[in-house]
């Protein structure tokens, strides 16, 4: 499984507004590129991206072969009850990727 | 590696660094780029026939950007973000890319903050735009205009 | 035809920066004063030095954490991992890339660091070497530079190692290519000056390996080293070749003292 590095605060107050990173490796080949023989270069490129907090979706992106290799994303959400914060990246050629992290809310 | 492939490369790639014009590596030159034209279609297709307001939407992307196959970009929109008014998504869109359509983010009151900050490609200099639509249905717009530069020195691959 | 306008295209931002009449004229060149001496990181823009000051969102340490995956697991005829024989690498690796190149008794000559992976690799794990450049040697290569991120670079003061030291300089200041360049006209002459858009630094090594936005990618010290002699227009020498490793060892001596970085973040 390709690798992920994940920052979500370990623990936070109720109600206070908590910063999200994501980064993931991939190499968003755009499909627009040819090799140096002229053959064009296959697509292949995450296209989704969802996080849910205790299973209920927070964030969406959708992504087009414009977003930078190793794709990286800063959002944010408001703590509301300790739990689970999954992340899912989807793509081309079956590319499926999760992780998660625990947070407490006091 | 064989002579004529090292020697095939090297051209190219001494191409890639005089081209000047092009861009880096990342897209082929030769393929046909999107367009303020086809980017506006790409944004019908979001908006409708709606009106997009300049507003409420900050764009921030460096002016000036080393290599366009990474550039920061934060998008913030103006919105108390609560269940009755938040911000639904937000588009971003460019000119000059093979292909108009840059990212779509989705989020909702509980976010807390519509503020997200991702890295995207800029095949060359041009102008990046952000729609936001807002949970009230209205739709608001920021635009950046950003300089790329080329990379010195890059690969034989 | 097209390949000759471009070539002059290439030409002129070089003569502008150089002066034509001044590459006839400048045969040796000052070295950078120590105290001037600078990493890389300090001709970056804001939002690059941002990516690199932030382990959260610098894209090499997803190739730091798959070092550290490679580090603890079991590998080879011999099924050891790394971290069988040296343990925790945050402790017996601080300072470790601070001082390679080294010079390798049973070798005979130095070999780099990517070298005295590969070399435990074969011996101690009885595995084949990794490639040049594979995901696997550029990962452990990132975390165990990763372990000296902020020791001083300190090359080992070792005689043996002089006459590829005086090597590396020489290949440093020959001219070569078929612009005629060679590396201290750009890198000791100058640096701090624009080429096309980009900024010359002063080419210390003390980030490999690096994230380089225009690869995309982590990539080793010898990978830049490939670009900037093909930008001069010079055949690049294959990946492990002797000449490289005097390179390295002499763009460490001229770096000593600069903090590790690695994995740094370049454009
Ligand atoms: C069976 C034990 C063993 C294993 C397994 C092993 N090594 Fe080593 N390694 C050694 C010994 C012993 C030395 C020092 C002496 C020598 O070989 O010259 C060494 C030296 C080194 C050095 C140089 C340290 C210095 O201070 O100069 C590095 C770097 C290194 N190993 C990395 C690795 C990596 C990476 C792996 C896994 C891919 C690995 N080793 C696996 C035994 C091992
Ligand atoms: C024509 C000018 C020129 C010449 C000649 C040249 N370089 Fe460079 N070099 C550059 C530029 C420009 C960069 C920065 C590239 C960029 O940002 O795209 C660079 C980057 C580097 C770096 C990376 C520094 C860092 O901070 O990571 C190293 C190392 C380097 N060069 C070494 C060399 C060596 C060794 C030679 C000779 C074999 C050489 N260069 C020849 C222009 C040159």
């Amino acid at each position: 499984m390709a690798s992920a590095l994940i920052n979500v605060p370990k623990k936070a107050k109720f109600g206070d507004v908590i910063e999200i990173k994501t980064l993931i490796s991939h190499i968003m080949e755009t499909g627009f590129r040819h090799s140096t023989t002229g053959v064009p270069i296959p697509r292949d490129i995450i296209t989704s991206f969802v996080c849910t907090y205790n299973n209920e979706e927070i964030f969406r992106a959708v992504l087009y072969p414009a977003i930078a290799a190793n794709p990286f994303f800063i959002f944010t959400t408001i703590a509301t009850e300790s739990g689970t914060i999954e992340f899912t990246w989807q793509g081309d050629n079956g590319f499926l990727a999760t992780a998660s992290a625990t947070i407490t809310v006091e | 590696m064989s002579k004529s492939r090292k020697t095939a490369a090297t051209r190219r790639q001494f191409l890639a660094v005089a081209g000047g014009v092009a861009s880096s590596a990342f897209v082929s030159v030769r393929h046909a780029s999107a367009t303020p034209a086809s980017m506006a279609s790409a944004i019908r297709q979001v908006t409708g026939e709606a009106v997009v307001q300049p507003g409420k939407v900050q764009l921030d992307v460096p002016p000036l950007v080393e290599n366009g196959n990474t550039v920061s970009l934060m998008v913030s929109v103006t919105s108390p973000m609560t269940t009755a008014d938040y911000v639904k998504s937000i588009h971003i869109f460019n000119e000059k890319n093979p292909q108009p359509n840059v990212v779509a983010f989705h989020l909702g009151p509980r976010a807390g903050r519509a503020q997200v900050s991702t890295r995207i490609r800029l095949a060359d200099t041009q102008t990046v735009v952000a729609i936001a639509r807002m949970s009230d249905g209205s739709l608001w717009s920021a635009k950046a205009d950003v300089i790329v530069t080329l990379a010195a020195c890059v690969e034989d691959l | 035809m097209i390949v000759n306008s471009k070539r002059t295209q290439w030409l002129a931002p070089v003569a502008v920066m150089l002066g034509f009449a001044a590459i006839e004229v400048i045969s040796a060149h000052a070295e950078i004063p120590l105290g001037e001496r600078r990493s890389g990181y300090a001709d970056l823009a804001p939002d690059t030095k941002a990516m690199q000051d932030d382990d959260t969102a610098n894209p090499g340490m997803l190739w730091v954490q798959d070092g550290e995956a490679l580090w603890n697991a079991k590998s080879g005829a011999a099924n050891r991992a790394c971290a069988d024989c040296h343990n925790d690498a945050r402790t017996t690796m601080t300072g470790v890339a601070a001082r390679y190149p080294a010079f390798n008794s049973k070798l005979g000559r130095p070999i780099d660091l990517e070298q005295r992976i590969n070399l435990c690799r074969v011996e101690r794990q009885q595995a084949s070497a990794f490639a040049y450049e594979s995901k696997e040697l550029l990962s452990l290569s990132a975390f165990i530079g990763k372990q000296s991120r902020g020791e001083p670079i300190a090359p080992p003061t070792d005689e043996r190692l002089r006459p590829f030291l005086e090597a590396g300089l020489e290949q440093f200041n020959r001219r070569q290519g078929q612009l005629n360049l060679s590396c201290g006209q750009c890198h000791d002459d100058n640096w701090g000056k624009r080429l096309a858009g980009s900024l010359i630094p002063q080419a210390h090594p003390n980030g490999y390996p690096l994230y380089r936005l225009e690869w995309q990618a982590v990539g080793s010290l010898q990978r830049r080293l490939r670009n900037c002699i093909v930008g001069m227009r010079a055949e690049p020498y294959d990946y492990g070749a002797p000449e490289y490793v005097s390179l390295e060892i002499y763009l460490m001596w001229r770096a000593r003292g600069l903090p590790i970085e690695t994995p740094a973040v370049r454009p």
